[in-house]
């Protein structure tokens, strides 16, 4: 008895501490100048999702979770980095500020708004429960939520949008995986699969956009007239 | 009770006399990365000899605050030397005279007269080193308080000798999400503070790009030898603070005894080493930010000492 709870505690802690790290990776989405440490910074925030998964699986000893973890490596941290860099072309890797609405202190001050928000209306629901791997879970995965959400917002360019959406996923996945740990394989495999289209997808397109109006600047878009 | 003076005395002692080795470490580690041979790590001592006995030209423009700010430089450090742990894991005599706030306050009192001199001569160098020192200063104030907020919160005081024991008892502590993200947080101020290279070039010499070092180019002779080991002492004693309190708190004396405590030095040097090494590697890893980009340094370093204590505070 002893020796389990030692373990518990040692569990909890790794669960917690991948639990902060994912919330520092969200913020470093935010502040990253460069696109190509913004998807560094994504491909880091999957392997943590994968670990709280895996740190879950072993706790509720569920197959599934670790389904789960090799989903997510698999698609997140391999195929979806693979895809958005052989689609878009290399130029908009290759350029260094990219550009957002706000200046990045004030979005990093923003941020840290959304985080105590996010922890400020997920305490009614967490206090129903006695899990502990749920009250840290559910508060982190919704801060992952707002901020990905945040990113779509404050940046101009396309790929950074690109990687906010797929962040805002791993956000909800990180609660998922402790609200619903027997969720049935098939809903697991569709949320991937369907993230790994949302990138393909978005990636073409755009492409296409880069090729027609040479940038990927969507914020300038709606400028855009027909001549 | 005269034990414990004694080994209070010795721990200053200690930081005196190694603080000028692990810049002449730090020196040398850089330039043998840069495939160069780089001087010997005892090069400051030598710099510092020499400086003694060289004589000393003060301009007439100056007023006591020039002359008085060297000495303020070199003891603000040797005090909170008397209140940290650098050699024991138990209380000393002092130890409870301050705690890490007051620390804090004593070393911010040795750079506001570095500040004060700098600007006190007229050179048009120094004002300007001094106003960039204030910048990074107040940019960084508010990442020390949430750091020492967070620390006084999760270990229930502020005292070092009682923080450092909580982050192993027990060891899951230290695997704590606020203890990682708060070692994060504080190892990106001691870059800052100590002008180390994402933000400041320490072995730079030009003058208009200066931050740290403009403040000091006025000193000549045993004042700048002063200055120039005040400043050691002052990184050895933040290293001090951060190994001994939040990242590594084993190797310290637990004895009473005097070769215990004598037993504990090439520990901490050890540890200073080990921690020299990953130092010189992110400063040879990376370029000096612009002026204007380290509100963007320090203001990850505030998010990651916010996000320590949101994970602390709201989780319960």
């Amino acid at each position: 008895m002893q020796d389990y709870n030692v373990v518990f505690s040692v569990l909890t802690k790794i669960n917690a501490l991948a639990g902060g790290l994912f919330i520092l990776t969200a913020f470093g989405i935010i502040a990253m100048r460069q696109v190509l440490a913004s998807l560094n910074m994504f491909i880091f925030q999957s392997i943590l999702l994968a670990a709280s998964a895996f740190v879950l699986g072993y706790q509720h000893s569920s197959i599934h979770l670790f389904v789960v973890v090799g989903i997510t490596i698999v698609i997140k941290t391999i195929l979806i980095p693979y895809l958005l860099r052989r689609i878009i072309s290399k130029e908009v890797y290759a350029r260094r500020e990219i550009s957002q609405v706000l200046n990045i202190p004030t979005s990093l001050l923003i941020a840290v708004a959304l985080v105590i928000f996010a922890y400020f209306i997920s305490s009614p629901l967490s206090n129903v429960t006695n899990d502990i791997f749920v009250k840290l879970n559910l508060p982190i995965g919704l801060a992952g939520l707002f901020l990905g959400g945040y990113v779509v917002i404050v940046r101009r360019e396309a790929v950074p949008q690109v990687i906010g959406i797929l962040s805002m996923e791993n956000g909800a996945f990180f609660t998922g995986i402790s609200i619903a740990p027997d969720l049935p394989l098939i809903a697991e495999l569709t949320a991937a699969f369907d993230v790994l289209i949302i990138a393909l997808v978005m990636g073409i397109l755009t492409r296409r956009i880069h090729e027609r109006v040479g940038t990927t600047e969507v914020g300038k878009l709606t400028s855009l007239r027909e001549e | 009770m005269a034990n414990k003076i004694i080994f209070n005395i010795i721990q200053v002692l200690v930081v005196m006399a190694f603080a000028p080795l692990i810049k002449g470490l730090i020196n040398r580690l850089k330039e043998n990365i840069q495939s160069k041979k780089g001087q010997s790590i005892f090069q400051p001592y030598l710099d510092i000899w020499k400086l003694f006995h060289k004589n000393e030209v003060i301009s007439e423009h100056s007023t006591w605050i020039f002359r008085i700010t060297p000495y303020i430089v070199f003891i603000t450090p040797i005090f909170v030397a008397l209140l940290i742990p650098v050699l024991t894991g138990y209380p000393l005599f002092f130890a409870f005279m301050g705690d890490m706030l007051g620390g804090g306050f004593i070393l911010a009192l040795g750079g506001f007269f570095a500040s004060l001199a700098a600007v006190d001569t007229g050179n048009p160098y120094g004002p300007m080193g001094a106003s960039r020192t204030r910048m990074v200063g107040f940019l960084a104030e508010p990442v020390f308080m949430i750091v020492f907020f967070t620390v006084s919160f999760i270990a229930g005081s502020t005292i070092p000798y009682i923080v450092h024991k909580h982050w192993v008892t027990p060891l899951a502590n230290f695997f704590e999400p606020s203890h990682v993200l708060l070692m994060l947080a504080f190892l990106m101020l001691i870059i800052a503070e100590t002008g180390r290279i994402p933000v400041d070039n320490p072995s730079g010499h030009f003058e208009l790009a200066m931050i740290d070092e403009s403040k000091g180019l006025e000193y000549s002779g045993k004042a700048a030898a002063l200055m120039k080991w005040g400043g050691c002492m002052k990184f050895f004693v933040l290293l001090c603070i951060f190994l001994n309190v939040l990242v590594t708190p084993w190797g310290l004396a637990q004895g009473e005894t005097l070769w215990e405590v004598l037993l504990a030095i090439p520990f901490i040097l050890i540890k200073i080493f080990a921690f020299v090494i990953i130092l010189v590697v992110i400063e040879s890893s990376l370029a000096k930010l612009r002026l204007f980009r380290i509100t963007e340094f320090l203001g990850a370093a505030f998010v990651t000492s916010i996000t320590a204590m949101v994970t602390r505070l709201l989780e319960m």
